[in-house]
């Protein structure tokens, strides 16, 4: 089988792998994180650069270093391959200027934002990012917008990633929403203003990976990390029926698909069971759901703990020093 | 002072040239005779590589090995695509070529579709060159009437099919694989290679695409060897090209060239450029259109280690980017001691702001962020920290893009800085200065008050 070494680690992989998937058959920190690319769908990746690692030597026959760094999602994996990702700097500066440059016209405004708390942008920033913009002109902005009477597009979170265009194009038949414009202004669209009129349309809600495009029966209901999500499924004509329920007491908030560890998509859903079914007896309950993805909802872990102590009291909560016990991480400090 | 050799331009005085009896008088299309009656397709090949012809666009790879990478599945058509959306600001060589002499580049279609077996071909025009597109129908019309296009050329077994295309208007359209999505049908967003169009170009059959210049140079290949076109220039860099001169100089123009001419003799010959304007002093070229570093005199001049520089492929790459540049699409811009670097560089950054695609997000951000920096330093509000930022931005979109526009919109910002800090500088310190030069003065008011 062949072979392939990213951060000193060995993984053999099958024929045909990309770089990025190799690493993902391993899992840990090796794994570049990604913002554009989405296993489950064709043609993905390759837009944001955020997954870019360092190729030391090429292959066996052609052991030499690539000039550039590389996009690990579109790059094939090949015997004898030697990529650096985690463990070259040239890579993480890279990677922070990527996060840098997702930032500058993005709007921030996480405190009022659905997708706060299971937003891949605000995961990437904290692992990735700077603590401070370099940024000082105006940010773009687009009027907000409503796709169908189901979700709403909110274009000045958007990072142009297409994982929506691509979604529309591959499962839904006859797609009627692409990108307008070119360069900065460019924004996903729906043509002629036309709704997305169609089953599956609300699966680009669950493939954005920040808060452009939400769920309307949901918006503004509550904070994802005060919501328990359960596992459950139905009988349903048209998908698999297996979804995840976001309960906040006896009521389902919203239903999305289930994600796996990449927030991304097991099984895409329809229409039918994400916006119309909320009661209860909708449903057959499987129990809790276990969310792997490492965000707000599982943990408070956006800081490594010998940086909670410091920075949490001197960013986050100016007072601290004075007063430990109000500050947000003062569970885990005790 | 002996006239370098005339490759392509060596009819385009004849009056009534554009008309194919005229450039049939002339020598026109005996390539595709010779080629169609007396050589195998892997011969015209053969004698493309044999000549070393590089690629006119701007990248400058080996034509010949180019052709050679073209995958031959069986019952898969191929393609031809010729790339006529010249927007390289400065660059203006095709335009001239394909405005004076429309059937040379014909012709080279014809015999480079022969050479890879290919029976349709496309001519992709940018937008703004709406007359060139009537000319070259008309030329087209009149090949198909004289039998050099269509079924059975010259009674061979040998068809192609020749047509235009119009693009929008699009700068990132010149990008092959953009220029391919956009021949498509749609949006003009660059592929992630691999795969190169060699294996999956146009509708995902092999394709190759070829600058104007490039074909327009098969003919007489075809015609005179690969050995007699090689025997011109230099060793690395074979033949003659085109440069359009523009910018402080008497003699703006297009002008063939022989490769290896001394970038001094040809500011400065009579033959050529004719010197810089009202006499002043020389002070930064940009040698390749606008995406290659700027060069100040002293290194356009002379290589670093003291050697004149010439007007080649690796004679002007010479010292890497500290203190070389590339030939580029041949678009020589040359500055006088008048012009403000500072100007130049946020004229240049706007126009690579207004055309990244959007696609990748170094680009799509990075080039609007550095206009907007500069635009700030020339409203007179900049820092000096404003320099460091813009060497930081242009270092995270150089090289991580996915393709060559990131690298062309961050080279000119770097070189400005690498080679013209203090001028950054001094504007920063003292903006109002600017108004001593008086064509600026006319143009914009710039300091004290923001415009």
């Amino acid at each position: 089988m062949p072979e392939i070494t990213i951060d000193g680690q060995k993984i053999e992989f099958n024929q045909g792998m990309t770089i990025l998937e190799a690493a993902r058959s391993k899992g840990g920190d090796l794994v570049p994180p990604t913002m554009c690319y989405y296993s489950k769908l064709k043609d993905t990746g390759g837009y944001c650069r955020t997954c870019i690692v360092k190729v030391e030597a090429e292959s066996v026959k052609n052991p030499r270093a690539l000039p550039k760094p590389v996009a690990s999602c579109r790059t094939l994996a090949q015997d004898g391959m030697v990529v650096k990702n985690q463990t070259s700097p040239e890579v993480l500066e890279a990677r922070a200027g990527v996060v840098e440059f997702l930032l500058i016209n993005h709007p921030l405004d996480c405190p009022v934002c659905d997708q706060a708390g299971e937003c891949s942008l605000q995961d990437l920033g904290y692992e990735h990012g700077k603590m401070d913009t370099r940024y000082e002109f105006k940010r773009r902005e687009f009027e907000q917008r409503d796709i169908g009477d189901k979700i709403k597009l909110h274009m000045n979170r958007c990072i142009l990633c297409y994982r929506c265009v691509k979604t529309a194009e591959q499962i839904t038949d006859g797609r009627v929403h692409g990108v307008c414009s070119r360069g900065d202004v460019a924004e996903i669209s729906t043509y002629i203003e036309q709704a997305i009129d169609n089953d599956f349309s609300g699966n680009v809600i669950d493939v954005c990976p920040v808060g452009a495009l939400t769920d309307k029966t949901f918006r503004f209901k509550n904070r994802v990390w005060f919501t328990k999500p359960v596992d459950a499924h139905r009988e349903c004509p048209k998908c698999s029926g297996k979804v995840r329920l976001w309960y906040k007491g006896e009521d389902i908030l919203r239903v999305t698909a289930r994600k796996d560890q990449y927030g991304e998509v097991e099984e895409w859903i329809c229409n039918e069971c994400r916006f119309e079914k909320k009661k209860t007896a909708d449903w057959v309950i499987e129990g809790p759901s276990k969310v792997d993805k490492h965000s707000v909802i599982s943990a408070n872990h956006y800081l490594a703990p010998e940086m909670k102590n410091d920075l949490s009291m001197l960013i986050l909560n100016p007072d601290a020093g004075n007063n430990p016990g109000s500050s947000p991480f003062s569970k885990e400090q005790e | 002072m002996k006239e370098g050799k005339k490759i392509l331009l060596e009819h385009i005085d004849v009056p009534g040239i554009e008309k194919i009896e005229t450039f049939r008088a002339c020598g026109g299309y005996q390539s595709v005779e010779k080629a169609l009656t007396s050589m195998t397709e892997a011969e015209v090949v053969h004698e493309v590589i044999t000549s070393g012809l590089r690629g006119r666009g701007g990248a400058g790879f080996q034509t010949g090995t180019k052709w050679n990478f073209l995958a031959k599945p069986e019952g898969v058509p191929r393609y031809l695509v010729c790339n006529a959306d010249e927007s390289e600001p400065g660059t203006f060589k095709d335009r001239y070529l394909m405005e004076k002499i429309p059937h040379l580049l014909i012709e080279g279609m014809i015999v480079s579709s022969y050479a890879l077996g290919v029976n349709k071909a496309y001519i992709y025009i940018r937008g703004e060159y709406f007359y060139l597109y009537k000319i070259l129908e008309k030329a087209i019309e009149e090949a198909y009437k004289a039998g050099w296009l269509g079924q059975n050329i010259l009674n061979t077994k040998y068809n192609l099919d020749l047509y235009m295309h119009i693009g929008a208007g699009a700068y990132i359209c010149g990008e092959e694989t953009a220029l391919l999505e956009s021949l498509e049908g749609k949006r003009g967003n660059p592929r992630i290679k691999p795969p190169f169009p060699a294996v999956a170009g146009l509708y995902g059959c092999p394709t190759v695409v070829n600058n104007v210049e490039t074909i327009a140079a098969v003919p007489y290949i075809v015609n005179h060897g690969g050995e007699n076109y090689a025997s011109f220039g230099t060793e690395k860099s074979t033949g003659t090209k085109l440069i359009s001169a523009s910018g402080h100089i008497n003699k703006p123009g297009v002008y063939e060239i022989e490769l290896g001419l001394p970038v001094e003799e040809f500011i400065y010959s009579d033959s050529y450029c004719g010197g810089i304007r009202n006499g002043n002093e020389l002070k930064a070229v940009v040698a390749g259109g606008s995406s290659v570093p700027i060069l100040p005199k002293h290194l356009i001049l002379q290589t670093p280690d003291g050697q004149p520089r010439l007007m080649s492929y690796e004679s002007l790459s010479e010292g890497g980017f500290a203190a070389g540049t590339m030939l580029g699409s041949g678009g020589f811009i040359v500055m006088d001691e008048t012009a403000s670097i500072v100007m130049n560089l946020h004229t240049f950054a706007r126009f690579y702001h207004h055309e990244s695609c959007g696609q990748c997000s170094p680009c799509r951000e990075g080039t609007g962020w550095m206009e907007k920096i500069l635009h700030k330093i020339l409203d007179g509000h900049g820092t000096l920290a404003d320099i460091d930022l813009l060497w930081d931005i242009q270092s995270k979109i150089e090289g991580k893009t996915i393709c060559a526009l990131g690298d062309a919109a961050a080279w000119p910002v770097a070189s400005a800085i690498r080679h013209f800090r203090s001028e950054f500088e001094a504007y920063i310190k003292d903006p109002m200065a600017i108004n001593k030069i008086s064509h600026y003065n006319e143009k914009y008011k710039i300091a004290g008050t923001a415009i």
